[in-house]
């Protein structure tokens, strides 16, 4: 990193992903359909056969946190996944034969994909009032603050893995073997309290489920862990992850 | 002055040599063309003097910096075209141009007059406005040359810059490459596989499995033939090659057009010959010498053949990619 150069190569990468996001409505439409299925249509459907599985909270409440939580995954995973298309046939190219440092790269890359993702959980978020979840601005503030911790985490984690991969098969294999797992195991659909010993051993090393656990905090007021325990495992993994990335990026050719 | 300087570069993925201990030297101004199949390592040569590929052996110096320690000093002295488009397609033409002014760190008060200069010169400053993805390939390739272009960079690397493109498009992008030449006295460094457009060059490298097999000017190339081509068919294929062996010392290729063989001052030898054979031709031609026969001459293959299919290749994976979901 060598000062003011670095800061507009980060600026640069994160300008066009955000004008990118902006420019493509349809996406935008498109990517809350998934997650309005999910609370509307799932969380009703499951939420008039079983009970709340939290005394007091009712189902689609309690998804509601859990489905924010899979929006900033499913964001971040998918824009740092870009960079396999985008190192071969698109603009990255052009950014990897500028005079700039693979560092100020990754880290243009984990910012836009956080900051993309942080803009698709609020607009969940804005469904509050219909699930009939009440909102302070503290709470609003606190749920933003996560997000953004998590999907940088995310987002990190999604570069280390697209930095060595060469085509996009290895990308689906990752989505269903780890990316899935990792949302059914982190307490968005059921608590995990109530969970066989082994799938909450699992759970535990779920770092979605920190994410989802604080999300839950702060919005529904339920959780498992305490928020500094939250935020610690986020920060952590974000701070692992995105020191792999850089490292990999470095080390390339 | 000599501004490229490679020196047995290699290149090995695995346990192919796509590059093979070639050196050469492009000086100063020059229009350097490096001209072979596909596969033949073009690209890859490009790619490690560009630094984006770090060579398996040898070395090679860029405007007097060492392409291996000295990274950020090549990038900044180089511009690229890319073989494969690398345009944002979902930003407009003044927006690609725009990032890649800051990438390159020119100056904001700079940047607008730069970005108009540019536009101008491949005629597409009225487009500026317009998303990417509404521009033509030809549009596409002229946007991406002036980009190259933006920050003034000592050597413009173009790697295929015609391919797939409509023969007027291509004369085109032609003008503007002797353009930036005479006014900016760059030098330019492209590959192609077209023979006809390679003899645009002023020295022409022809590669062929990862190895140089010449160098030189394209005239200098076509010498190499030793002569003019003559084909000719007559009633009796066998025994004309037989006295042309016997009559003039040539051993004639068999080709599906009749028999052909390389003769010097053709024009004052086809007269000698078909009045000494006594009505037996059918029908004779003479053809100068292109780079495509010296490709021949040198490796045995026709050069053409495997572009077609090569060709082919790269149209399925444009096509491919064109219908590809746009990615985020
Ligand atoms: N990243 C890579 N990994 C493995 N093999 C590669 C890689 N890049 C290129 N090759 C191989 O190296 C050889 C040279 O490829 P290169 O792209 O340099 O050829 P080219 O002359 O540019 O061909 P074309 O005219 O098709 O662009 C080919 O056999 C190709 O398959
Ligand atoms: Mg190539």
């Amino acid at each position: 990193m060598t000062g003011k150069k670095d800061f507009s190569a980060i600026y640069v990468i994160w300008l066009r992903e955000i004008i990118r996001f902006w420019r493509d409505k349809a996406r935008i439409i498109t990517s809350l359909i998934q997650p309005a299925v999910w609370l509307f249509i799932v969380g009703r459907g499951l939420g008039s056969t079983f009970r709340g599985p939290v005394p007091g909270v009712d189902y689609m409440k309690f998804m509601f946190p859990g489905v924010i939580g899979m929006t900033v995954l499913f964001t971040s995973i998918s824009s740092a996944v870009s960079i396999v298309w985008d190192r071969e046939f698109g603009f990255l190219k052009e950014v990897l034969v500028a005079p700039v440092s693979r560092t100020a790269i990754v880290l243009g890359k984990a910012l836009s994909g956080s900051t993309v993702a942080v803009l698709q959980g609020a607009m969940i978020l804005l469904l509050a009032p219909l699930i009939g979840v009440a909102l302070t601005p503290r709470s609003v503030l606190a749920a933003l603050g996560l997000m953004f911790l998590l999907s940088f985490a995310l987002s990190s984690t999604g570069i280390l893995v697209a930095a060595r991969m060469e085509s996009m098969q290895g990308f689906q294999l990752i989505m269903n073997f780890v990316v899935m797992p990792m949302y059914f195991l982190s307490g968005a659909i059921f608590p995990l309290s109530s969970l066989p010993p082994w799938m909450k051993a699992l759970a535990r090393v779920d770092p979605l489920a920190y994410g989802v656990d604080g999300l839950k905090n702060v919005i529904i007021g339920v959780h498992e862990f305490s928020l500094v325990t939250d935020v610690a495992v986020i920060l952590a993994m974000a701070a692992v992850m995105i020191t792999g990335a850089v490292l990999l990026f470095n080390s390339e050719g | 002055m000599e501004t490229i300087v490679a020196k047995d570069l290699r290149k090995k993925f695995g346990k192919l040599v796509a590059v093979k201990d070639v050196s050469f030297a492009v000086q100063s101004g020059e229009i350097f063309g490096f001209l072979g199949p596909n596969g033949a390592g073009k690209s890859t040569t490009i790619k490690m003097l560009c630094t984006l590929l770090k060579p398996t052996g040898g070395r090679a110096w860029l405007a007097g910096y060492d392409v291996a320690a000295q990274p950020d000093a090549v990038r900044r002295s180089i511009g690229l075209v890319f073989q494969d488009p690398s345009l944002d397609e979902n930003l407009t033409a003044g927006e690609n141009l725009y990032f890649h002014a800051i990438l390159y760190g020119i100056p904001t008060a700079e940047r607008q007059e730069r970005l108009g200069e540019v536009l101008r010169m491949v005629d597409l400053y009225d487009r500026r406005n317009d998303i990417v993805k509404t521009f033509s390939g030809g549009m596409k390739r002229r946007l991406e040359i002036a980009r190259g272009l933006l920050h003034y960079p000592k050597v413009l690397f173009l790697d295929e810059p015609t391919l797939g493109l409509d023969p007027q498009t291509r004369a085109h992008i032609w003008e503007y490459i002797h353009q930036i030449r005479a006014r900016a006295g760059m030098t330019i460094f492209l590959t192609t596989h077209y023979m006809d457009e390679a003899e645009n060059c002023d020295r022409i490298a022809i590669i062929d499995h990862g190895e140089l097999v010449a160098m030189d000017t394209p005239g200098e190339l076509k010498r190499l033939v030793g002569g003019d081509l003559i084909t000719v068919r007559s009633e009796d294929d066998e025994q004309l090659s037989a006295r042309l062996q016997a009559a003039y010392g040539v051993t004639p290729a068999r080709t599906p057009d009749g028999l052909r063989f390389e003769i010097d001052n053709g024009e004052e030898f086809i007269p000698r010959f078909v009045a000494a054979e006594h009505g037996h031709i059918k029908a004779i031609s003479l053809r100068k010498p292109t780079l495509d026969d010296v490709f021949l001459k040198l490796t045995g293959r026709e050069i053409r053949e495997e572009t077609l299919s090569g060709l082919d290749v790269m149209r399925e994976r444009r096509r491919m990619r064109r219908h590809r979901t746009p990615h985020h």
